[in-house]
């Protein structure tokens, strides 16, 4: 097994947005699903947005891809995705959801109606990833396993040659080898920098390697936006020894959960200017997982909500 | 990191495909191919019966010279309207067929890739919602027709031939076959199928709009508000306006169509139109025809605009 390493951050020269929004805004009746958003999503880039259900990920993606209409300003690719969403579709790819792939659809017949209306599928490059898998051209959807249909969705917008892929929980339900899979061939065979992805998974773990930028989402509102290097350098996470619980504390850690008897502090070393040479004294320092981070600034963003509802 | 695509090293070089220019007619096409493979009822149903009219005439050919000649004698006023039958009654079954398939397919176009969730698949396409709405109501209003017109030609020739065979197997009269036009009777065919799919258009375009809006029984909601607002009127007025106006719909192609009686004023029996007898230039010149395709082009924009908003129920 290939541990992929996080793409490298191309130089940051005036890169180009694929995604801006400023002030982005979706009400369903009284609920805000999307709180003015402020968003900017540059070429090569591959964003995780994390949050939990309800949050507005699906709501924002929607937006992003046209298929829900929204206030505030979005240009995708310099274009307004609810009212240029049929030239958009040309450059945009996305799995919305996993098994969306109609069931009466034989593999064959996928490959002949993408290859048939979409400008930028390469019909060869679909068949080679295809070979790699156990799946045959006369199965109808119906009749492949859940794993086989995301793989077959993934061959199918691999081989198109998008600059945006937009993946709406794409792997939910399916085992930790077929997860594991999708997100090794999105990176080798698919991602190069001149391609822009966007995810959303509750599966964190997954991504943490792939991604180079993570947005938590809570309420409608982004919470964090950092990029991963952002991530390693800002958060760290210490396994402190009893004795020196209470000296650990002094740092102000934003999350402490206690695992088999022993304190493990998250530290946010930029907002509490903490310094790793401090922490390392404390006990062993590591980059924290995005999962628990994500626990630390959640429950404290929710702590904050109640607080000021009360 | 490799970032090279090492996926299908086949697909690299020479295999490049050209980015295809593809042309607004490219998505339509394949939008109405992928219909057939979804609903294969839209040409298995005519097909089948097809089928099953060539077997009942099959079983006929046994009996029929022999009726033909003894118990049938020519009536001297309509004297092809005997033969005629035969003919127009397979025109007649196969319509019917894919009027009833056109109508429950209407119903469940735009429901079922909301209901299984593929909407999100075609969404991610880039067909619009236009071109999507478009093929889907091309498939009553013109794949079942070129379906029908195919299949009952098809049949028709299959029963001459037999016929002829039969006849001439039992010494029949032949000459008296023969006199029967068939080639006038599938002109009127063609005729009938075109004014058919004009006059119904409003029907099947309210019924894909329905089903891109009901959320479950597309069928009741197609179906029951106009029959309530009937009623209705009825109750309130005692008119029957608007019930005759969906009679009509239903049935009035054919007297809005066709001038049914001949030139004495006696009315004339369907069976067997001659060609002096289609008035196009009435049809054409029908409100109720206008009226109605104004109708159906409300409905489908409608059906259209909706697609937008709409994701999986």
């Amino acid at each position: 097994m290939t541990v992929v390493a996080p793409p490298v951050v191309a130089q940051p020269v005036v890169a180009q947005p694929i995604i801006e929004a400023r002030g982005l805004r979706k009400a369903f009746g009284t609920t805000m699903a999307l709180d003015g958003i402020d968003l900017r999503i540059e070429e090569g880039r591959i964003l995780g947005i994390i949050g939990p259900n309800g949050a507005g990920k699906t709501t924002a993606l929607n937006a992003i891809i046209g298929l829900t209409p929204y206030q505030g300003e979005l240009k995708v690719m310099g274009r307004d995705p609810w009212m240029e969403r049929d030239q958009l579709m040309r450059d945009v790819c996305f799995i919305a959801d996993v098994a969306v792939l109609p069931r009466w659809m034989r593999v064959s017949q996928a490959l002949d109606y993408v290859a048939g209306v979409h400008p930028r599928f390469d019909r060869v490059k679909a068949e080679g990833f295809l070979a790699k898998t156990s799946i045959r051209r006369t199965s109808k959807v119906r009749e492949l396993s859940k794993g086989m249909v995301a793989q077959l969705h993934l061959a199918l917008v691999m081989a198109i040659d998008a600059r945006l892929l937009v993946l709406d929980e794409p792997t939910l339900g399916l085992d930790i080898l077929y997860r594991k899979q999708f997100y090794d061939s999105l990176l080798n065979d698919y991602y190069d920098r001149s391609r822009t992805i966007v995810v959303t998974t509750h599966q964190v773990e997954d991504v943490q390697y792939v991604l180079t930028d993570l947005m938590f989402i809570n309420r409608g509102r982004i919470v964090l936006n950092c990029s991963m290097e952002e991530f390693e350098s800002r958060y760290a996470e210490v396994t402190v020894n009893p004795e020196q619980v209470a000296a650990a504390r002094g740092f102000r850690p934003i999350h402490e959960r206690q695992v088999l008897g022993r304190s493990i502090l998250l530290f946010d070393l930029v907002r509490d200017k903490v310094e790793r040479q401090q922490l390392a004294a404390l006990g062993e320092v590591r980059t924290p997982s995005i999962a628990d981070l994500f626990v630390a600034v959640m429950g404290d963003s929710a702590g904050q909500a109640q607080g000021a509802a009360r | 990191m490799n970032t090279h695509s090492n996926a299908a090293p086949e697909s690299s070089g020479a295999q490049t495909i050209a980015p295809l220019a593809i042309t607004a007619t490219r998505p339509l096409y394949w939008s109405v191919r992928r219909e057939l493979w979804e609903n294969r009822s839209i040409y298995i149903a005519p097909l089948a019966a097809a089928g099953v009219y060539m077997l009942g005439f099959l079983i006929s050919l046994a009996w029929m010279p022999h009726q033909l000649r003894h118990h049938m004698p020519a009536d001297p006023e309509h004297p092809l309207i005997q033969l005629a039958m035969n003919y127009a009654h397979a025109g007649m079954l196969l319509s019917f067929t894919a009027f009833l398939v056109g109508i429950f397919y209407s119903l469940d176009a735009l429901h079922g890739e909301r209901r299984d969730r593929s909407i999100l698949f075609w969404k991610s396409l880039p067909v619009s919602d236009r071109t999507t709405v478009l093929a889907k109501a091309s498939i009553p209003l013109a794949v079942l027709p070129v379906i029908v017109l195919v299949l009952t030609v098809t049949v028709q020739i299959a029963m001459r031939v037999l016929t002829i065979a039969a006849l001439l197997l039992t010494r029949g009269d032949v000459a008296r076959e023969w006199t029967l036009p068939l080639f006038e009777m599938q002109l009127e065919l063609v005729y009938g199928l075109i004014v058919m799919a004009l006059w119904h258009a409003p029907i099947y375009c309210w019924f894909l709009l329905v089903s891109g809006w009901a959320r479950r029984a597309t069928f009741l909601w197609a179906v029951l508000p106009p029959l309530a607002l009937a009623a209705v009127e009825y109750v309130a007025f005692r008119t029957t306006y608007l019930g005759l106006l969906l009679q009509d719909r239903l049935f009035g192609f054919s007297a809005a169509a066709f001038d049914l009686k001949d030139k004495n004023g006696v009315p004339i029996d369907a069976h067997f139109i001659p060609l002096s007898l289609f008035a196009p230039g009435r049809f054409l010149s029908n409100p109720s025809l206008w009226v109605g395709l104004l109708l159906a082009a409300g409905f489908l924009a409608a059906a259209v605009r909706l697609r937008r908003y709409q994701g999986p129920i």
